[in-house]
């Protein structure tokens, strides 16, 4: 194992982070307070309590997996894209890394970002809403898996991505309408019987739902169906990733 | 025969004063590449059938017009192409199933200037060295930023740096790791010739610490200069690896001109079976000849001409370039 080789990538990666701070952090501290205006006081003050839940705390859960979905994605694929782009990959080939090391270093980092930011987004909703986790230990590996599995979902789409405009693609199109769309800002009970039954198809909704489970015991889905899920997906994921490497599809020729 | 019985003297000398991290004794095959082909997704058959062998401790300059395959060679012993058929083995490892062991002992610097634009130079060439599998170690950092001239702009970001700057941080990197094989594919393009002259001492120097060396290079002048063995690649052909002086001995032709006293409007037959031909209007006669020819032909020239009456004033030889050599080489082939 060549750790040392680990944490070069890790460390390089994480002061990435350091020098985009601003980016990498006020713009989702923001985001989170604009959509607590407009969902959770706006919108909010007209909405009654969701299963014995204020509609402001509600929505908590779902907008921590909002942004843990979006900003690992985003990390982890440009982390990987922007070597590919600028061409200074060719040392990661040439280093005596194994592709377990190189994903360890990415993905650890990418995912390392988004629980940070999770944390903060959750102290921001803090401010606005009383918040109450009845199984923090849940919530954590929730939290964990999670952003592990988006991470090596975004390290894919770094990898698969020959431009700009396909990095911002599946982010833009897939990962953020099926968050929206998986009961991050509502409880399936409020859709029509059909869409309930289409909603059940996204994989998303299990996330928010779990999560939402850990905060304050209520679900859309069974916990064991939403455990089941991220498992399915990380296999996914990682299938992929040992696929990619196995064949150094868009990295070597 | 001189110049190789130096150059074992010369190895044998080094071998005695360098650490034990490589196997084998100087002047044994260090990388050895077989059978090796590669053929590109798009059908284009980069590399076709090469052997070669690098040995202990040498220089050896890859020569070969664009797109000839010197890249896609580098590319597949270092682990970044992978070879459509034939096998690479670095130090008695094999490069695809234990590359951990062959790219530790290995540093490249590549020919394209790829950077992390927002690094700091010293930033960048710690990263390299902890991605190779190595301790901290800044005393050796500093030697080498030191050694490139870099140390001065070792807190700036790469960005801020000329393009020649920007070749050497690549060649930093490469040598974070204390590599015993280097890579430096095109290493002085765009470094300007006082900067040129000190990175062929810092080759030198790091040769005579017992790295192998492979370099490629458009300019043939940097091959002449520094390499021991040449290699010349064309069409994905490896069409000759030569002792660099066997070569330019074997392939070279020598000329001799002769300063006239008065002009000539042309050849006299007499001399017709000499290859001769007159330049500077007249006032120069220009004498080919093989050196490795039994006899030059010289004596009987100058005997000649002093039958025919033409005097000259002074005389001088030239030895043709390894350039020369090199295009009469790849032009033949087509």
């Amino acid at each position: 194992m060549n750790v040392y080789g680990v944490r070069a990538i890790y460390t390089f990666e994480m002061s990435r982070a350091r020098r985009t701070l601003l980016q990498s952090i006020v713009s989702p501290v923001i985001a989170t307070s604009l959509y607590f205006v407009v969902f959770g006081a706006a919108i909010g003050s007209r909405i009654a309590e969701v299963e014995g839940v204020s509609y402001g705390s509600f929505i908590v859960p779902g907008l921590i997996m909002l942004m843990l979905l979006t900003q690992s994605v985003s990390n982890a694929s440009i982390g990987i894209y922007f070597p590919k782009f600028i061409g200074t990959v060719y040392e990661l080939l040439s280093a005596p890394v194994s592709y377990f090391e190189i994903v360890l270093g990415y993905v650890g980092a990418a995912a390392t970002k988004s629980l940070v930011l999770g944390v903060i987004v959750l102290a921001t909703a803090g401010l606005f809403v009383p918040l109450h986790i009845a199984h923090p230990l849940w919530m954590v590996v929730f939290l964990v898996l999670t952003a592990i599995t988006f991470s090596l979902l975004g390290f894919i789409i770094g990898i698969w991505a020959d431009g700009f405009e396909k990095l911002n693609i599946v982010p833009l199109l897939i990962i953020t309408p099926l968050t929206f769309l998986g009961g991050t800002f509502y409880s399936i009970d409020m859709l029509p019987p059909f869409w309930q039954k289409v909603t059940l198809f996204n994989p998303v909704l299990y996330l928010v739902s779990g999560f939402r489970w850990s905060f304050y015991g209520i679900a859309d889905v069974g916990v064991g169906a939403s455990l089941a899920m991220i498992i399915v997906f990380l296999t996914l994921c990682l299938g992929v990733v040992a696929w990619i490497f196995k064949t150094g599809y868009r990295l070597k020729a | 025969m001189n110049n190789d019985a130096d150059a074992t003297l010369r190895h044998a000398d080094l071998d005695t004063t360098r650490g034990s991290r490589l196997k084998g004794p100087v002047g044994q095959p260090v990388v050895s590449i077989s059978n090796l082909s590669k053929t590109y997704d798009s059908g284009f058959r980069a590399l076709k059938d090469v052997d070669l062998e690098i040995r202990r401790g040498e220089i050896f300059a890859l020569l070969g017009p664009n797109g000839a395959g010197k890249t896609t060679l580098i590319g597949i012993v270092c682990g970044i192409i992978n070879a459509t058929r034939g096998t690479v083995v670095v130090d008695g490892y094999d490069n695809v199933t234990q590359y951990r062991e062959t790219r530790s002992r290995i540093g490249l610097a590549p020919q394209e200037l790829t950077t992390d634009s927002f690094e700091s130079v010293w930033g960048t060439a710690s990263f390299s060295r902890g991605l190779f599998g190595l301790p901290k170690k800044p005393a050796h950092i500093e030697k080498v930023l030191k050694d490139l001239s870099l140390w001065d702009k070792r807190n700036n970001r790469i960005m801020t740096l000329s393009g020649g700057m920007k070749r050497r941080v690549l060649i930093a990197k490469a040598l974070a790791h204390e590599p015993r094989i280097l890579f430096l594919d095109e290493p002085t393009a765009g470094v300007d010739v006082e900067l040129r002259h000190e990175m062929w001492n810092l080759v030198r120097a790091l040769r005579a610490t017992g790295v192998t060396i492979i370099l490629t290079t458009h300019y043939i002048g940097e091959a002449e200069e520094m390499a021991d063995r040449v290699g010349v690649i064309n069409d994905g052909e490896l069409i000759l690896v030569e002792d660099k002086t066997a070569l330019m001995r074997k392939l070279g032709s020598k000329q001799l001109t002769l300063q006239l006293q008065s002009r000539l409007d042309g050849i006299p037959d007499s001399l017709a079976a000499y290859d001769l031909e007159l330049a500077a209007d007249g006032h120069e006669l220009i004498y080919t000849y093989d050196t490795t020819a039994e006899a030059t032909g010289i004596t009987r020239l100058l005997r000649d001409l002093k039958q025919t009456g033409i005097r000259f004033k002074d005389l001088r030889t030239k030895e043709s370039s390894l350039e020369e050599i090199f295009v009469n080489l790849v032009r033949e082939r087509r």
